[in-house]
């Protein structure tokens, strides 16, 4: 008892949790009986551009879910600008994986970015012209402005990703949480999402990115959040971002010339 | 005689069941399309099985207290009440075994009405009350209905409708993304059960029309009818709606035109017309409008082919394209390009350069995505914006005169 009361006593204590746009204190999650993440503590930087990398099931994706209460998280704690998640949900924006959703629902473009003012709506709130406007300005900030009355599964995969963002945007969130946006999409779409995360960093806002492409890392992001099940490394690109880490978190599983063209990258 | 029945001239009780019926129609027309949307149209199966177990314990409950055993809202209490616990099961098997949801609903709806068809046996041999009457909730009895049954159907209709209406958000957002809506804090599973209780409810009150066996259709085809008309939720749910009204209001009526017409399934028949219409002719999604668009999309890429092959002077040796070229007077007889071919040959091949940097250029992404190498430049960009692109491409010599 004295000993949890300790650790909750230092857990209060903890500066950078009140700061911290997104902090998860003994995160553990699994499917089943093997643990997806196990015992993880992450402290997000406000302001900047998080990057959380690590292997194929490293646990990347559950994490990001489990701090937003999407799976159920065996242990573990998450605190959002200092306060319990439920109190925070309206100042957080989460783009999921494009595949999550069937793209033949019958729906528009402008109807998606729409869902994003739901919240904001209730349950029987009348959209308003100024509403449309909100979500017509998102879509133009993703270069999709001219699709807003077409079917979504006229799409391709990269205008798919960027209608996401766009409902992301229309929500005017302080904490944006983005589960693989580079993920299969065109070099255009790459582009124009790093532009606007860029923007919203410049804005003040967090932005935090699970990513997969280790040699785009020090061009989009300054910090880096290193999983393998267990959190390998945390902290600004240029200190954590090392071969050594990497080297922890991917084990043997990254090719001799991924890790040389990293050294490159690195210095 | 259907003349008088569509006018409700045929007296009280088909007037009532025509009503009770649209109204029915409605319900389950707009609650289906949810169930549909969220890709769970066969839990309906489950929960409409499980109401039967229900209705016998509620018979037998009612006759033990010294009543006949026939009051329907007794009965459609009980049968609500083994619903709501075969959905609660059928839940519990998804989410804490690692049953498929089709297995459990086929365990649940197949447990559930064995042990009904049991009680119901039971229930004849015992001989107590008037149990005549219970094997109509199978497929629908509406032979001797109630001024009350018909008032009970049109206050449960109502009341789905209206808790639809409240929470139509919540759901469409939990069926299109329910990572999404989690996140953004709607509790998924109770929307879920939300939308499971209006099943449940819209399968209740249609016992007596259209019964336990044949409610899953009334819950399915008038959703999967409206989405080949439309591409937004909410438009699939009024259709959906107005399909499922029209069905109940029809086949009340062609039932009560003739003597032993069996109302639920002349109902049911009637959605599956409109769904075997709507299959054919609807302009996007139906069948023929498929074909018809294959067919033309056909002979348009033979022409442009055709256009291509001439602008560069290549021979043309496919059948069908000389044949279309010939009809439009674009080549004569003799496989010779006319003025107008010709005209009409170079302003394909410079409608290609200019897609070419349509497609190249960011800016123009909208109308790149729009590219099918048939569709004529002018129909997707501005004249202003043509003639800069013409600018890039340069002056006309590259158009073979």
């Amino acid at each position: 008892m004295i000993e949890l009361a300790v650790r909750e006593g230092i857990r209060l204590s903890d500066e950078s949790i009140t700061d911290s746009p997104l902090a998860v204190r003994g995160l553990t999650v699994s499917y089943g009986q093997k643990p997806a993440v196990f015992s993880v503590d992450m402290t997000v930087q406000p302001g900047a551009m998080t990057a959380i990398i690590g292997p194929n099931g490293a646990g990347k994706s559950t994490l990001l879910k489990a701090a937003l209460g999407i799976v159920k998280p065996l242990s573990g704690q998450v605190t959002v600008f200092g306060r319990p998640l439920e109190e925070q949900r309206a100042r957080i924006a989460y783009v999921p994986q494009r595949a999550s959703v069937d793209w033949d629902f019958p729906t528009r473009v402008i109807d998606v970015v729409l869902m994003g003012l739901y919240r904001e709506l209730g349950l029987l709130g009348r959209l308003s012209a100024r509403h449309k406007a909100r979500a017509l300005d998102s879509l133009a900030r993703v270069g999709m402005h001219d699709f807003a009355n077409r079917q979504i599964g006229q799409l391709s995969g990269g205008q798919q990703q960027r209608v996401f963002l766009a409902r992301a945007l229309a929500q005017e969130a302080d904490l944006y949480l983005l589960d693989e946006p580079f993920a299969g999409v065109d070099a255009a779409t790459e582009k124009a999402i790093i532009s606007v995360l860029k923007s919203l960093k410049k804005a003040g806002r967090t932005v935090v990115v699970v990513h997969h492409d280790l040699a785009t890392v020090t061009d989009y992001f300054d910090h880096v959040f290193l999983i393998n099940t267990r959190r390998v490394a945390e902290g600004p690109v240029a200190e954590a971002f090392t071969a050594d880490h990497l080297q922890a978190a991917y084990g043997g599983r990254l090719a001799t010339a991924q890790v040389d063209q990293l050294a490159r990258v690195l210095g | 005689m259907l003349r008088d029945a569509l006018l409700l001239q045929l007296g009280y009780n088909a007037t009532l069941v025509a009503v009770g019926a649209t109204l029915l129609g409605i319900s389950a027309g707009v609650t289906g399309t949810f169930l549909f949307l969220r890709k769970r149209a066969l839990v309906s199966d489950a929960i409409s099985h499980a109401t039967l177990p229900g209705i016998c314990l509620a018979f037998l409950l009612m006759v033990a207290l010294g009543g006949d055993g026939r009051s329907l809202p007794g009965l459609l209490a009980g049968s609500a009440l083994s619903a709501w616990i075969g959905l609660l099961c059928l839940n519990w098997l998804t989410r804490n075994t690692r049953l498929a949801e089709d297995a459990a609903i086929g365990a649940v709806l197949s447990v559930f009405f064995g042990f009904g068809i049991v009680l119901l046996t039971v229930i004849q041999t015992l001989g107590a009350g008037r149990q005549a009457g219970l094997e109509g909730f199978l497929l629908g009895s509406t032979a001797g209905m109630l001024w009350a049954d018909a008032l009970v159907i049109a206050l449960g209709g109502a009341a789905t409708l209206a808790l639809i209406l409240l929470i139509r958000r919540p759901m469409t957002l939990v069926a299109f993304d329910p990572e999404y809506a989690a996140a953004r804090g709607v509790p998924v599973h109770r929307v879920d059960l939300a939308m499971m209780g209006l099943v449940m409810a819209v399968t209740v009150v249609g016992l007596k029309i259209v019964g336990l066996i044949l409610i899953v259709a009334l819950l399915i085809i008038p959703p999967v009818t409206a989405r080949f008309w439309t591409e937004r939720s909410d438009r699939v749910v009024l259709l959906s709606g107005l399909t499922g009204g029209l069905a109940g209001y029809l086949g009340a009526a062609i039932s009560a035109s003739a003597p032993n017409l069996p109302t639920g399934p002349i109902i049911v028949l009637v959605a599956f017309a409109f769904f075997a219409l709507s299959l054919l002719v609807a302009p996007g999604r139906g069948v023929l409008a498929a074909l018809l668009r294959h067919f033309r999309f056909q002979r348009r890429v033979h022409l442009r082919q055709g256009l291509l092959a001439l602008a560069q002077g290549q021979p043309i040796f496919e059948q069908l394209t000389l044949r279309l070229l010939r009809r439009a007077d674009l080549v004569r007889a003799d496989g010779v390009a006319t003025d107008a071919g010709r005209a009409r040959a170079a302003k394909a091949l410079r409608d290609e350069t200019r897609w070419q940097i349509v497609r190249a250029d960011q800016t123009h992404e909208a109308a790149a995505a729009l590219y099918d190498g048939l569709r004529d430049i002018e129909t997707v960009l501005t004249r202003d914006q043509i003639a800069e692109i013409d600018s890039r491409i340069g002056g006309p010599q590259e158009v073979p005169a």
